[in-house]
């Protein structure tokens, strides 16, 4: 009561921001330092100094070309798919689950909860040469001998759908849930049919949702690499399974950085170029 | 009034307007059962294989037992990686909890110079891509000379835990009704009351979902783990490594009993609120 | 905590108050004294500041400039804990994470009351939903919420008692049934009630005196009788009810009374009830005082000749009849039906006759159009 009533949010938002600021972005910026290093002539593995070495980033990018443009056709691939499935999904539990909705939502999250890459190895075993499908389909000659599933695109992507899943459908129920049905029924009593209802009503309406969720799908999808490594194969490898590698294996640092930065970079292009789009236009 | 009309015969509907009809009402149904299906089939998976009597590797199924549920901590060094995670999630819980909710409040509550930007710095961590996070954090720590073990583990799971936290609570606070509040103040509770009596209580519903939610992201989380935890491990950890020579039944245990627990707390808590509504 | 408010009682009082929130001035050097004990009413249209003035008495706003006394305490810049007065909120605002026993205990135990208990049931029992005492805000219905909302204030026998459209969200039935009932709680419990409403009908039931606000500013206050007889400007005569105003000429002097030229034809008022400035003026008549008689009959009074009926609408009790004049203004005219049938019809030449005692007079340069455009349902946010 005797504080200022000025200050409060600046005291509120000070402890979260001075720890954001120490661990988030003084890390960006010291990876932003890092990325344009070279390594001391002559020195031991891992013993870099600053040099300004701007070519890192050619360097990194000509050299992971292919694993950059995989990582995006991937997660755009996995975004995709997964706003496909998940839509049905939350519009049932939106308007067509009566007193189940919480149960259904609350299944829903609840793989979440079993460790998603438990999960994934589970994926990886189901569909493997020693699981019960590939066997069945095989001696249904429903697939070749020299076929797989895992070790492959389809595995990875179908992977990182279903890991990213939850959080594509949490988003795009919250915004249906909110459509006032009347607006749906005022859109058939104006002589609409289902389709252009759904398209011209529903589709507008959830709009914050589906952006939500592609970003939430997306972003995490594109600096992926647990699924390409536990699905995937080495003609699979994505940017983060490159980076991984760069920091533990190799000890790059600076390459490393700036395979980060790049990433970041893009990916933040991307998201502002798409929130900007789906500000302005419905997107259908 | 007492007139007997003579009753007319039903007419039919025709079958296939019938047909079309029950595939209009059910076909969302449908499309849910499979939607679950793919949602639950390594769940379920997993589960099962918690029974198999595999010995070390449990690829294929040799037999049902009880003896990975009775001796969960059966393999090596399984309960030790379980134990870190727990510990690391129940802090990065707590200080990103509080930290978060002060930040929504702030930014909910009050307009000042800044707001937009500090929007930007919350949306900004969820825009990054986890090895990002995780690989500068891991260079910062480098840099410093900080070994990666437990803390910076707990500090790193906080970074991008809080703008989770920020944005479920802020989403609380905003459906809040400002009335309740003025009439709070109207009934003699000055500010520090109104808040202890009235605001928080109504906005602990999104405090509580926002502590879970922050708490199995952390559990959960793996490569911002694997770039700070250095020889420490944790559950996730633990199976990605022995993922490549196959993991123990125990893992299936524990990842089992976590579903389960969660499950038991959602619902619990679903349970307790509509008892408080009646 | 207990929080001790002040210990003030008396009349409230408002000196020269404006309130602005940037270019805009929600109240405009307002001046208004509620008596004790008084059941005040602050009438207008949305916007017109009648919230905003009763939010500064509550301490939920404070005023740009001006004071706010009650009795001998200023309480223009207290906090809204510390004033003795409590409000009944637009949609009740009740705390639906509490029972209504504690919605009503609220106030009490802030204040630190001993007898919490037995001061709840006792007022549980005044607004006769004493067996809710246990339920949640959300399992009850409209009509419940807004007695508990009444009853949690009252609690708190505050100086001040201010309802903010309390009766707004109620279906008409419910809201005439509660009209009765919150001013026998009124006398009943005699504090000062102070209640903002949009709904002329509302105020004239339940309201001493009614203070009509328009713009910031209040345009006459006075007992509802006092209003609706003699309004003295154009906004209240066609705020509170409908008024017929006919553009005139002072004619001259004949004792108390005026004569006036209305479009050629003479009529007379009383002096005391003319508001004009100058010669020009409005002659205002409330469309229940005039008389329709068939042209050539004999008619007493103040008579205008060349009516011809227009419209007739039948509505039960009465019948409202559109008469136009010879130059060009439509008038309305209601009559009761104590005869059953309308006696007359569309197109039939009338006479139009009312008691001299009945007109008043506006000032010849009003907008006569001032508050006819009001839309009464609309609510005041």
């Amino acid at each position: 009561m005797t504080l200022p009533k000025v200050r409060v949010p600046y005291l509120l938002l000070f402890p979260g921001f001075a720890f954001l600021f120490t661990f988030f972005i003084l890390p960006i910026m010291n990876l932003a330092q890092t990325s344009t290093q070279t390594a001391i002539v002559g020195g031991d593995t891992g013993q870099y100094e600053q040099s300004f070495a701007f070519s890192n980033y050619i360097d990194a990018f000509l050299e992971n070309r292919e694993q950059f443009y995989r990582s995006f056709i991937y997660a755009s691939l996995a975004t995709i798919f997964a706003l496909a499935i998940a839509y049905p999904l939350a519009y049932a539990i939106a308007f067509k689950s009566g007193k189940f909705k919480n149960i259904l939502l609350v299944l829903v999250v609840a793989p979440f909860f079993t460790s998603f890459l438990l999960r994934t190895v589970a994926w990886k075993q189901i569909l493997g040469e020693e699981g019960f499908l590939v066997p069945t389909l095989r001696s249904l000659n429903l697939m070749g001998e020299q076929t797989t599933i895992t070790s492959t695109a389809v595995a990875v992507v179908a992977g990182m759908t279903y890991n990213f899943l939850p959080f594509m459908t949490l988003p795009l129920y919250a915004s249906l849930e909110r459509i006032d049905p009347r607006t749906i029924e005022a859109s058939g009593d104006l002589y609409a049919n289902a389709i252009t209802t759904f398209r011209k009503v529903t589709v507008p309406l959830s709009m914050p949702g589906v952006v939500a969720g592609t970003l939430l799908t997306f972003i995490p999808a594109a600096g992926d690499y647990v699924n390409a490594s536990i699905l995937g194969s080495p003609n699979t490898k994505m940017i983060g399974n490159v980076i991984e590698s760069r920091y533990f294996k190799i000890v790059d640092y600076p390459t490393a950085a700036a395979l980060s930065f790049t990433l970041m970079a893009a990916i933040l292009i991307l998201v502002t170029l798409y929130i900007r789009k789906a500000g302005t236009d419905e997107l259908v | 009034m007492s007139t007997k009309v003579k009753e007319a015969p039903i007419p039919t509907i025709p079958l296939n307007a019938r047909l079309s009809r029950w595939f209009g009402r059910n076909l969302l149904r449908i499309y849910m059962f499979f939607g679950f299906s793919y949602l639950f089939i390594p769940v379920a998976y997993t589960f099962a294989f918690s029974f198999n009597d595999s010995g070390k590797s449990n690829l294929i199924w040799k037999g049902f037992t009880f003896s990975n549920w009775q001796n969960p901590c059966g393999a090596p060094q399984i309960c030790e990686a379980l134990g870190n995670s727990i510990k690391i999630g129940f802090l990065a819980t707590v200080f990103s909890t509080i930290l978060g909710t002060m930040i929504a409040f702030a930014i909910a509550r009050y307009k000042f110079a800044g707001r937009s930007s500090s929007n930007l710095l919350i949306f900004l961590p969820m825009a990054t891509p986890e090895i990002v996070l995780g690989a500068s954090l891991l260079s910062l720590f480098l840099v410093f000379k900080v070994n990666p073990g437990f803390w910076p583990t707990v500090i790193a799971h906080v970074v991008f835990c809080i703008s989770f936290v920020v944005v479920t609570v802020k989403a609380r606070i905003a459906s809040l009704d400002p009335r309740l509040e003025q009439a709070a103040m109207d009934l003699y509770a000055n500010e520090v009351e109104t808040f202890r009596r009235v605001t928080l209580p109504l906005v602990a519903p999104g405090i509580a979902a926002a502590a879970l939610l922050a708490f199995s992201l952390s559990f959960d989380d793996f490569i911002i783990t694997n770039f700070n935890s250095g020889t420490m491990t944790t559950f996730p950890k633990f199976v990605y490594v022995s993922a490549a020579r196959g993991i123990p039944a125990q893992a299936n245990v524990i990842g089992s009993s976590m579903f389960f627990l969660a499950l038991a707390i959602v619902i619990a808590g679903q349970l307790v609120n509509r008892k408080k509504a009646r | 905590m207990a929080i001790d408010p002040i210990d003030a009682r008396g009349d409230l009082r408002l000196t020269r108050i404006t309130k602005t929130y940037g270019d805009f001035t929600a109240v405009d050097d307002l001046t208004l004294t509620i008596p004790k004990g008084s059941f005040f009413a602050l009438l207008g249209p949305s916007g017109c500041g009648k919230t905003t003035t009763l939010r500064m008495v509550a301490g939920l706003e404070e005023p740009t400039v001006g004071s706010i006394h009650l009795g001998d305490t200023d309480i223009t810049t207290t906090r809204p804990y510390q004033r003795p007065i409590n409000t009944v909120f637009q949609n009740y605002a009740l705390f639906p994470h509490l029972t209504i026993f504690e919605n009503i205990a609220f106030g009490l135990r802030r204040r630190g009351v001993k007898d919490v208990k037995e001061q709840v049931d006792k007022v549980l029992n005044l607004v006769e939903l004493p067996h809710l005492a246990e339920r949640k805000p959300t399992q009850l219905s409209g009509g419940q919420q807004q007695r508990i909302a009444l009853a949690r204030a009252i609690v708190n026998r505050p100086a001040l008692l201010l309802l903010d459209e309390p009766l707004g969200a109620l279906d008409l039935k419910l809201r005439r049934q509660m009209q009765i009932e919150l001013k026998w709680i009124q006398r009943e419990v005699g504090l000062t009630f102070v209640h903002v409403t949009h709904d002329q009908e509302e105020a004239m039931t339940m309201a001493d005196t009614i203070a009509v606000m328009n713009e910031g500013r209040i345009e006459q206050m006075g007992s509802p009788v006092d209003l609706y007889d003699d309004p003295e400007t154009a906004f209240v005569a066609n705020f509170l009810g409908q008024s017929n105003l006919i553009k005139g000429k002072i004619d001259g002097n004949d004792g108390d009374s005026l004569v006036i030229d209305l479009f050629g034809q003479k009529i007379s008022m009383p002096k005391s009830r003319s508001h004009a400035v100058d010669s020009s003026l409005y002659a205002g008549i409330r469309p229940e005082k005039f008389r329709i008689s068939r042209t050539g009959s004999t008619v007493r009074g103040n008579v205008l000749t060349g009516g011809r009926i227009e419209d007739v609408s039948y509505i039960g009790v009465s019948t409202q009849y559109v008469v136009a004049m010879p130059w060009g203004q439509e008038l309305m005219v209601f009559e009761q039906n104590d005869d059953g049938v309308p006696p007359f019809n569309k197109g039939e030449e009338v006479v139009i006759s009312w008691e001299p005692n009945f007109t008043f007079g506006l000032r010849g340069d009003e907008d006569i159009e001032a508050g006819t455009e009001v839309d009464p349902e609309q609510l005041d946010e």
